[in-house]
């Protein structure tokens, strides 16, 4: 094998950690902290530019269109279909914001190294959750017993906070099982390198995986070299990790992230009640969360093509590659644990003006 | 190295997408509001009348109860504006003033009621000034730095100066002025990139009164 390719290798690796270390100050800085304005700078940024004022103008342009929408649905059969319309555009362009959980199930799956598959299933399947939220919601506290806003409010407060507790606590979890595997791969590589046969040995008797035994095998021979371990997974490979029993984790992903209803679609499902058609809202709330789903899948996607290339180069040149890897998951498990603590601790601000 | 660069761009793009597009209003106020001044010529506070949009009003009035349906009286509403005006105060009431560059501070929030006209619910507060005083310039910012609210001036007569010595001038900027619809992308954007940033002050209200 080459030197240069190799070098290459692992300077993509570390960049790829880069990346994941930029992510985690992208996804806290901007998404959470932003929204609910726990530190307040002072300096006015400039005016919204580019991907993200088109974003905000469309997803504006689509919300206004949808209370007259459902006005005129009242009367004219058709405008249903454009309220469906408008309902999925203003989905697909309002799941790029925050509070639809993208940057967390992107996060959950780097660090689990789920398959893209399981990507857009979860996906899709916490966008459902949220429409079903919403409308259980509204459709019980607004429709059946006349609760006021203030109400639905307290309501949709204490489910924010048991969801931000979820992903808290998956955080926490996946941060204590990833940190782990990263200390023991890091123990590992360092071992054959400062101690002698000896140390090594008792090293040995500590941990029984089969990682451990192909390095320690190596260091028998007295080979130092770690182009030698070429083909050897000194970690659990991808496919391991996302194998059967992941179901279970992966509905704590989906309640965790779908159980908070989004705020626009309770106040379409409010709105579409008062104009005596709440089954129009109901409709336009699941319409939404599939233009939702699609655009958190399609990140989610994106993500994990990303870490799969990262996991292909930690395949092929193992030692730093395969490390860098589980730094990689370590710090997506750390950004979830980050995003519960963060939205815990500024849940307050979500819902402001309605009062509780 | 072309997959990597590749892989890279799509990299980009994900965090572009999942950072950046933080817009998240969910109400939108259209504000009026009136520059109060004494009759020596001190500013003495800030008249706001925000009013909702339908469905954040059809929202909040909710369950509430009225005599007529659908139709809310100020002293049925009474309890509700209270509510609006405590919660704003988390917020510094959306207001920042500035006399002569100086940050004025506003005092509890005066003379609150709402109304419900043509489904919409409109907030009246005055907020002020806890040391009034002669300013040669007065400048006061509405906006929701976590965008959550929308602010924008009404398009009539958005803001007036009541009992204003003659001289003084109003300006008035809006924040769509500086193209958020339109722009292309430039440095700015990527400069925006900073987290933390203060995202709701680029749709900032702008309001500046100069007295000689």
């Amino acid at each position: 094998m080459p030197v240069t390719t190799l070098a290459g290798g692992r300077k993509a690796t570390f960049l790829f950690l880069l990346l994941a270390a930029s992510a985690v100050l992208l996804a806290l800085g901007n998404d959470a902290f932003a929204q609910f304005g726990v530190p307040r700078p002072q300096a006015p940024p400039p005016a919204p530019d580019g991907i993200a004022g088109w974003l905000l103008v469309k997803q504006a342009e689509f919300y206004r269109m949808l209370s007259g929408t459902i006005r005129a649905a009242k009367t004219d059969g058709s405008a249903v279909w454009l309220l469906m319309g408008i309902s999925f555009a203003y989905g697909v362009f309002h799941a790029a914001g925050p509070g639809h959980g993208k940057a967390v199930i992107s996060s959950y799956l780097v660090a689990n190294e789920e398959t893209w598959k399981r990507g857009i299933t979860l996906s899709f399947a916490s966008a459902l959750l949220q429409a079903l939220v919403a409308v259980a919601v509204v459709g019980i506290a607004a429709a059946l017993l006349g609760a006021t806003a203030g109400t639905m409010n307290r309501a949709v407060w204490w489910i924010e906070i048991i969801s931000y507790a979820l992903i808290a606590l998956m955080g926490a979890r996946l941060l204590w099982v990833k940190g782990r595997a990263f200390l023991r791969e890091w123990v590992a590589m360092r071992a054959p390198k400062s101690v002698g046969a000896a140390a090594t040995h008792t090293h040995a008797h500590h941990h029984h995986d089969h990682g451990e035994h192909h390095h320690h095998h190596a260091h028998d021979h007295h080979d130092h070299g770690h182009d030698d371990h070429s083909g050897h997974s000194h970690g659990p490979t991808p496919d391991q990790l996302a194998g059967p029993g992941g179901w279970k984790r992966g509905l704590t992903a989906i309640v965790a992230v779908g159980l908070r209803p989004c705020s626009g679609a309770i106040l379409v499902l409010v709105f579409a009640l008062a104009q005596g058609i709440f089954w129009a809202g109901v409709a336009a709330t699941f319409v939404m969360g599939l233009g939702t789903a699609i655009t958190v899948a399609a990140i989610a996607t994106l993500t994990v093509s990303a870490t799969a290339f990262a996991a292909r180069l930690a395949a092929t040149r193992t030692g730093y590659g395969s490390l860098a890897l589980r730094g990689i998951e370590v710090a997506a498990a750390a950004v979830v644990l980050c995003f519960g603590v963060a939205l815990l601790a500024g849940y307050v601000a979500s819902e402001r003006l309605l009062g509780a | 190295m072309t997959r990597l660069i590749r892989c890279f761009a799509l990299a980009a793009l994900a965090l572009l997408a999942a950072g950046k597009a933080q817009a998240h209003p969910h109400v939108w106020v259209t504000m009026k509001s009136e520059l109060i001044f004494s009759d020596d010529g001190r500013a003495t506070g800030i008249r706001h009348a925000w009013t909702f949009d339908d469905m954040f009003s059809t929202f909040a009035t909710q369950g509430l109860e009225s005599k007529e349906k659908g139709r809310f009286t100020r002293e049925e509403l009474a309890p509700l504006a209270q509510v609006n005006v405590e919660s704003l105060r988390d917020f510094d009431y959306f207001s920042v003033a500035r006399a002569n560059g100086k940050k004025a501070d506003l005092g509890a929030p005066v003379d609150y009621w709402l109304e419900f006209k043509d489904g919409l619910l409109t907030l009246h507060f005055t907020l002020p000034f806890k040391t009034p005083a002669k300013a040669q310039t007065l400048d006061v910012e509405v906006y929701d730095a976590s965008y959550f609210v929308d602010f924008a001036l009404a398009e009539k007569e958005p803001v007036t100066l009541v009992g204003a010595p003659q001289a003084c001038k109003l300006a008035v900027a809006r924040p769509g002025e500086s193209g958020a619809a339109t722009a292309k992308p430039g440095e700015a954007f990527f400069n925006n990139l900073a987290p933390g940033s203060n995202f709701g002050a680029q749709f900032s209200n702008k309001i500046s009164v100069t007295c000689p």
